[in-house]
């Protein structure tokens, strides 16, 4: 180990300097994400719902019942209602006499995968239109600014159900319909963003380097939006899966045997006054989850402390 | 400042233009049963074909616009496909029920709101800012299906159980049968509207107030030696409404068209049940209408909150 | 002599500003106005004015970061002034900028190492292990430990940070230099230090530079012409000892008796001529002269025309003015001259 010395740096003879790697920005943003126990908790939480998802074939192994199995004998009360958490069935029966249990499990993939799914694609289109609209300005600014006008002024939840329940429900439909009407309020935080990026000096710097609009806009200026994105993107994925949810509520989810949530809750409305478990468990599914994803975003705002603008959510 | 109007106005309605185009031409790229429906399981393609004639929809789909368009543009917004109503008429009777459902449900969230964000920002991590926020997320994080269901559950169904019919199941009373049937059969939508929003305005207002408790004129009004209440509610929450109010007309210009589950629970027949059973019935003109309704909502509210902001705010001017 | 490695010639630039609404109409501001000048190669062109004056628009027209309203910038002896994009590449390679800020010219989301090797990674110049040996020599070049490789920028100080700027304007081997006030926004005690750094490296790697500053002393420093710019304007131009000689504009003399001398008990030790009033808005600029509103000197025809920019009196072709009544040698700005005292 040879001790060097600051003023006296002779390459040829000395072995290749030892990296000195700074803390970035997101690295310190990280620890002090990882210092914030509510928010360390609520990972630990949405990491295991993510686990659930994944291995929902495993709880209909273990117990025994696939998700869309009816035991009309043993999942049924004599009169035909369905059965309270027992040792067979330990989140009881749906009206069908399937088990909610495994049936949760398998709706945490569609409310898990259509949050992720729709918030990346309301993240990419929101992002690229912005970092367009505020960096090259003129026209493209100027169609983009009136379509954001329009995106957001439009009735969502009404044009939403519209638009499924025209082309059917389904998977493809719901992400795309919920990326079409939430990119908008991404795009306008990054494109004030970036108007005001692009006045700095650093982007005049890679102008004279040579480097190319797009690479100013990709290489430069995006990582420096990325704070507010970021931000805005774990408290949306909990919005997206309330909207999935919501749809479904309203009979546009997946089609009939499929389970998911806000499904589940639908089919439970009727049977609230005999059978709590059947419309408590799956709301507490959906609920656990947003509230987990609500107090991370908070979480990930505090450590990295940008203003971020509103979300739009159903009521 | 009447440039600015004229200026936001046309870009309002460029903006309604766009959104009725948009909603023409989505339902009608999918292929309508309208006549089918109509015309019940027996009919005969002549049968159909006369359906189509009469409600106009055997015409090329740009004429069709056109009719909608001149006749929209003299307060005509057509008929429904199934019972020849005025959509007028239809909205006419729904806007109502929407507006009392809105109104009430906005100012409760507004007061319970600001209320908790001014708490939670004069009691900075103490137990009861923290109780405040977290009640507040939890609220925020529920779906409103599941908040109205539980309000169902709870303040209908065990109280009626045992004993006590306070609230109905749902429905809608007019506000000339009497204050008191019209608020009955509201106030659970409207609690469960709020619940669901003010956690947005308990955070905006605790972080607005924060911010303005910080200044440097808030300091000199308590070096005076005023007391806290006053400090706090007349100096204070007065430059910290401006976000506030900001928000609140944004949301109350959504809510026109945004409060479609919370109607759907609780049977009450205003814009967005309307909207919905349209919807499944694909009766367009209805559609069309609602949602042009619900739209004009969002663009009034949007530049009535820019001319609040430079009332409440005299740096800003209007361009 | 040898032919000038950067010509900008009749430069103009103007700035629209638009107006509120209840104006009306937009207003049109020269920030640029009708400049031309030469830099010669190994030279040191210092362009000195007060704040507003148009030093660093010139500056960003010349390295084609704006677009010219008019008038022809040539770089070894090619057009540059109309070339957009990919054909403008070449020469950003061989021209390059140092700004003023040293917080705002370096992106706070990437690592020095990136910043610096930057132009190496547009150009294709050195890629992975090359570009990062390339990139710690000039770190080492510019004073600065090339351990900080992966640094933030946020971890180094104002003068640091101005070296990483200075090593990134060094990569790519330019011909020019633009060092816009390279160290206004320094501590003085840096000033120094970053200024004997640039001097140090315009003799290792033959560099020119445009030197823009309102500092004169830092001028006076590192030039060997001065350009002083006056709203818009080259009011005079010449050699360093030229100018704080027998500087023939008003407005220079005024500004150069503001600068303390390098001998403090020197018996020329000029008294500072404070002009009246502040620098007039390049929106509505006067009439005539620029400069006739603030002039000790002014006369009835400076309200006329704007005088042209040539050498005056004796002066050779190096000492260009643009007054219609000139100072000659000897003469103090009070209209006394010392020659008559004498």
């Amino acid at each position: 180990m040879t001790i060097r010395v600051r003023e006296a740096p002779d390459r040829r003879v000395e072995p290749p300097a030892p990296d000195v790697v700074g803390r970035g920005p997101w690295e310190l943003a990280w620890r002090r994400l990882r210092a914030d126990k509510v928010a360390m908790g609520s990972l630990v939480v949405i990491v295991l719902m993510v686990l659930v998802a994944v291995f929902a074939p495993v709880f209909a192994h273990v117990t025994g019942h696939p998700p869309n199995m009816q035991y009309h004998r043993e999942g049924l009360t004599p009169d035909g209602l369905p059965r309270p958490p027992n040792s067979t069935f330990v989140l009881g029966t749906d009206d069908l006499g399937r088990d909610i249990l495994v049936r949760i499990a398998y709706g945490a993939r569609i409310s898990l995968g259509v949050g992720v799914l729709a918030t990346m694609l309301t993240v990419v289109v929101g992002v690229v239109l912005g970092l367009l609209a505020g960096f090259l300005r003129g026209v493209v600014d100027l169609v983009i600014a009136r379509l954001i006008d329009v995106v957001l002024s439009i009735p969502f939840l009404l044009v939403a159900i519209a638009l499924v329940s025209v082309s059917g429900p389904g998977l493809t439909i719901t992400i795309l319909v919920i990326g079409m009407f939430s990119w908008a309020s991404m795009a306008r935080i990054v494109r004030g963003q970036v108007l005001f990026l692009r006045e700095r000096e650093f982007v005049e710097a890679a102008r004279s380097l040579g480097a190319s609009d797009l690479r100013i806009m990709f290489v430069d200026v995006l990582p420096n939006v990325l704070a507010p994105v970021i931000v805005y993107t774990t408290l949306l994925i909990p919005v997206v899966i309330i909207v999935q949810a919501t749809l479904s509520f309203l009979g546009l989810g997946l089609p009939a045997p499929a389970a998911d949530w806000g499904g589940m809750i639908s089919e439970a409305q009727n049977y609230y006054t005999v059978a709590w478990w059947f419309v408590l468990f799956p709301s507490l599914a959906l609920l656990i989850t947003t509230i987990a994803f609500n107090l991370l975003g908070d979480g990930v705002r505090d450590a990295v402390d940008p203003r971020i603008g509103r979300l739009v959510r159903p009521r | 400042m009447l440039r600015f109007l004229v200026v936001r106005t046309l870009t309002g309605l460029f903006v309604l233009w766009v959104i009725s185009v948009a909603v023409f031409v989505l339902f009608f790229v999918a292929p309508s049963n309208v006549a089918h429906t109509l015309a019940g399981r027996q009919a005969t393609p002549e049968t159909i074909a006369l359906i189509n004639h009469r409600l106009g929809l055997d015409r090329p789909l740009w004429r069709q616009y056109l009719d909608f368009l001149t006749n929209a543009l003299h307060g005509d917004l057509g008929y429904d496909y199934y019972h020849q109503q005025p959509v007028t008429t239809i909205i006419g009777q729904a806007f109502p029920i929407t507006f009392s459902l809105a109104i009430g449900a906005a100012i409760i969230w507004l007061v319970l709101g600001v209320y908790n964000g001014v708490v939670s920002a004069t009691h900075p991590r103490s137990l009861r800012d923290r109780s405040l926020t977290v009640t507040s997320l939890v609220f925020y994080s529920m779906p409103s299906f599941v908040l109205g269901l539980g309000a169902l559950y709870f303040l209908y169904y065990k109280l009626t159980l045992s004993g006590h019919t306070w609230f109905p199941a749902g429905g809608y009373a007019p506000l000339s049968e009497g204050i008191g049937p019209w608020t009955r059969h509201l106030i659970l939508p409207w609690l469960t509207i709020a619940l669901v929003s003010a956690a947005t305005y308990t955070r905006l207002s605790r972080a607005s107030m924060l911010d303005v408790l910080g200044e440097d004129y808030i300091r000199t009004a308590e070096a005076k030696g005023l007391g806290q209440r006053r400090v706090t509610y007349r100096h204070a929450l007065r430059s910290a409404l401006t976000p506030v109010v900001t928000q609140f007309g944004i949301d109350l210009g959504q809510l026109v068209g945004g409060v479609v589950i919370t109607e759907q629970i609780f049977s009450l027949p205003g814009l967005g049940k309307t909207a919905v059973n349209a919807i499944t019935q694909q009766d367009l003109p209805v559609i069309i209408g609602i949602v042009l309704v619900a739209s004009t909502a969002v663009v009034l509210a949007n530049i009535l909150v820019d001319l609040c902001y430079a009332f409440l705010d005299p740096r800003v001017r209007l361009t | 002599m040898s032919d000038p490695l950067l010509v900008a010639d009749h430069v103009t630039k103007t700035f629209t500003a638009r107006r509120r609404a209840s104006r009306g109409g937009s207003q049109v501001v020269r920030a640029v106005d009708d400049v031309s000048l030469a830099i010669e190669p190994g030279e040191t062109l210092g362009l000195v004015g007060e704040t507003g004056c148009g030093k660093s628009t010139l500056a960003r027209c010349v390295a084609r970061l704006y677009p010219l309203t008019g008038g022809t910038v040539r770089f070894d002896g090619h057009d540059i002034s109309t070339l957009s994009g990919r054909r403008l590449r070449p020469f950003r390679r061989e021209m390059q900028v140092i700004f003023q800020d040293p917080y705002g010219s370096l992106n706070p989301r990437r690592r020095v190492g990136s910043i610096i090797g930057d132009g190496l990674a547009i150009h294709h110049v050195a890629d992975g292990s090359a570009r990062r040996e390339q990139v710690q020599h000039l770190m080492e070049v510019v004073g600065l430990n090339p351990e900080h490789y992966n640094r933030f920028p946020a971890d180094f100080s104002g003068g640091q940070r101005q070296r990483i700027g200075i090593a990134r304007a060094l990569a790519l081997r330019p011909k020019l230099i633009i060092c816009d006030e390279p160290v206004s926004a320094l501590d003085v005690s840096i000033q120094a230090q970053v200024i004997n750094l640039l001097l140090d490296l315009q003799s290792d790697f033959r560099l020119t530079y445009l030197f823009i500053t309102h500092d004169l002393s830092v001028v006076r420093h590192v030039s060997s012409r001065i350009a002083v710019m006056y709203l818009g304007r080259i009011v005079e131009t010449g050699t360093v000892d030229e100018l704080f000689a027998n500087s023939r504009h008003p407005y220079t003399r005024a500004l150069l008796s503001a600068v303390p001398p390098a001998d403090p008990d020197a018996a020329d030790s000029r008294e500072p001529v404070v002009l009246p009033g502040d620098l007039p808005s390049s929106v509505n600029p006067p009439s005539g002269c620029p400069f006739h509103p603030r002039c000790p000197r002014r006369q009835a025809d400076c309200e006329l025309a704007m005088p042209p920019l040539d050498p005056v009196y004796d002066d050779g072709p190096d000492h260009l003015t643009a007054c219609l009544h000139p100072l000659r040698a000897g003469e103090d700005l009070s209209g006394a001259t010392s020659d008559g005292a004498a």
